[in-house]
């Protein structure tokens, strides 16, 4: 069954998809949640905190989506401010400290655009997160699960490994704004998806992403077990491969991974 | 009611053939018998200024201060003692990675135009004295949007400098993420972040100088990650454009938001610099972070 990007944007966006919270509840145990940058406040957009997987302690963090208008409302759409990125950097600097791998979970429109976000430093909040998980001495795997939107996905996706979902979509902005800037009409969205290449096969082929976690027919809300069976699989295999590596040696893996992008 | 009142003659002639009695007299003032570029018009507040003048103040505005643009190859000019410095990868362009439809006869047809291969020139040269690395970004070219050949050559003149441990200074004026090279453009932002966080690990400085506009992917990767980041007056910083957070909020941006002056009120600029200050400013910086541990009081 041939699903074109139009359709993988709108699969990507369905509310019945597993959200961040899905995951971390049914791969890890005992996920104590972690609140706050210890700045400004505690951004609901991205939950983060440590959990085990087995008995290996781990970092989780993960940008939420809601599952209906009000939880959206709460979540911001899984739109963050800057409050968020840097409490998510906070909890990575925490990882690295007590040497715990992080795992990251991105499914985000994008960073949020508003008047707070601006006077915070949204640019800047993204940027340092940028710059500083290109050296974190600890892995780190992130997968886009389902939308992953321009800079705002990014700022939790500079990782040693990078999955997708089948039918997750990764790409520099919405088609939306895509659109509105390219073709000054957001109505062509669609045109857009096009020739954006922002599916998860695309990404494959250019080397971007490191696989694809396969999902059922018809999407991953079909069957949220298997999804996320896969998901633990792939992120056991890769944790064992990955805490195996002298970090000198993984850093410098991680630097020519953006570093040949080209 | 009457379908088309203007067909009354007196409707249509009162205002528009109006003479207002101070024009009597100066029928050429508005358009004055110049050639052209002689005189240049104030785009901010709509002073006509004699362009030789406006270059010797550095391309600003002497009644409102408006900063003109200026293509890198000037800013190079302005900056280097005796303009004299090595350019890097000058004929460095992007392979089109997506293909992207119309993208490739463009880029040809904007090079043509711009004298420039892509958005930024970077090169080494002096500034009063101290020999430094320098990037700048050209608005001129797909509004200064950084695609890859922006991030390759960005990268490249961070790994040189940090092979010669050398200081970074970049200028940055772009409109954000090149869209046609989609994702590829979007890595930039981590492949440059990195380079500059090797950088920055090995101990150099690293200057960030914030000019109109500075917005989109460029903000969110190395226009923020200078140890010091100075902003020419008025210039626009930004993540989101006003455009579109005035869309996603639906209401009217308040006057001065995301300019300079706003940022530094907010603590995310150290210092704005007038551009007939900017060579001292930076030729002092630079002069400060070249003690090594080995001079006395």
């Amino acid at each position: 069954m041939d699903i074109t990007p139009w359709e993988k944007v709108k699969l990507a966006r369905m509310p019945l998809r597993p959200t961040g919270l899905d995951y971390i509840n049914q791969i890890f145990e005992n996920f104590i949640e972690l609140h706050g940058d210890r700045r400004f406040s505690d951004d609901k957009a991205i939950v983060g905190g440590i959990a085990f997987l087995g008995e290996l302690p781990v970092t989780v963090i993960a940008q939420q989506k809601g599952r209906n208008t009000k939880e959206n409302i709460a979540r911001n759409f899984a739109m963050p401010h800057p409050e968020g990125y840097r409490k998510a950097l906070r909890l990575m600097k925490q990882a690295e400290k007590f040497h715990r791998p992080i795992l990251c979970f991105i499914d985000t429109p994008g960073a949020f655009c508003g008047i707070g976000a601006e006077e915070r430093g949204q640019g800047e909040a993204i940027a340092t997160n940028l710059a500083h998980m290109m050296l974190l001495k600890t892995p780190i795997i992130s997968f886009v699960i389902s939308e992953g939107g321009s800079g705002g996905a990014l700022a939790l996706g500079v990782a040693d490994r990078i999955y997708m979902l089948e039918h997750a979509v990764y790409s520099i902005l919405s088609p939306e704004g895509f659109a509105s800037i390219l073709y000054k009409d957001a109505s062509k969205a669609e045109q857009a998806a096009h020739h954006m290449k922002l599916t998860s096969k695309d990404l494959l082929e250019y080397e971007i992403i490191d696989g694809i976690i396969p999902e059922p027919v018809g999407g991953a809300h079909n069957d949220k077990e298997m999804v996320i069976k896969n998901v633990k699989g792939i992120l056991e295999e890769e944790l064992k491969n990955l805490l195996t590596q002298p970090i000198d040696q993984l850093l410098e893996k991680r630097y020519q991974k953006y570093r040949k992008i080209f | 009611m009457n379908k088309n009142p203007f067909k009354f003659k007196k409707y249509a002639t009162s205002q528009i053939y109006r003479v207002r009695p101070k024009d009597i007299g100066r029928p050429d003032e508005e358009k004055p018998n110049v050639p052209e570029g002689i005189m240049t018009k104030c785009p901010n507040c709509k002073k006509i200024i004699y362009t030789k003048l406006l270059l010797k103040n550095f391309k600003q505005c002497d009644e409102c201060g408006y900063n003109f643009k200026i293509s890198a190859n000037e800013r190079f000019a302005m900056l280097l003692d005796d303009g004299d410095w090595l350019e890097y990868d000058k004929q460095l362009t992007t392979k089109d990675p997506l293909n992207f439809p119309g993208y490739a006869d463009k880029l040809v047809k904007t090079q043509s135009q711009t004298g420039l291969v892509d958005g930024l020139v970077t090169g080494k040269g002096k500034i009063e004295g101290s020999a430094v690395m320098l990037g700048v970004m050209d608005a001129a070219f797909f509004m200064g949007s950084m695609g890859t050949a922006i991030g390759e050559k960005l990268t490249r003149l961070f790994e040189r400098a940090t092979e010669e441990r050398l200081p970074v200074i970049v200028f940055t004026a772009s409109g954000g993420a090149r869209m046609q090279e989609g994702i590829f453009s979007l890595m930039q932002m981590a492949k440059v972040s990195g380079a500059v966080a090797k950088h920055s690990e090995a101990g150099l400085l690293y200057i960030t100088v914030l000019t109109d506009p500075t917005t989109g992917g460029v903000t969110a990767s190395f226009a923020m990650l200078g140890d010091i980041i100075l902003a020419e007056p008025g210039a626009l910083i930004g993540f989101a454009g006003p455009r579109v957070i005035e869309q996603t909020i639906g209401q009217k941006l308040p006057e001065g938001f995301q300019r300079a002056e706003f940022l530094l009120e907010h603590g995310f600029v150290d210092k704005i610099v007038p551009r007939e200050q900017l060579k001292h400013t930076l030729g002092t910086l630079l002069k400060m972070h070249s003690y090594c541990g080995e001079n006395q009081i």
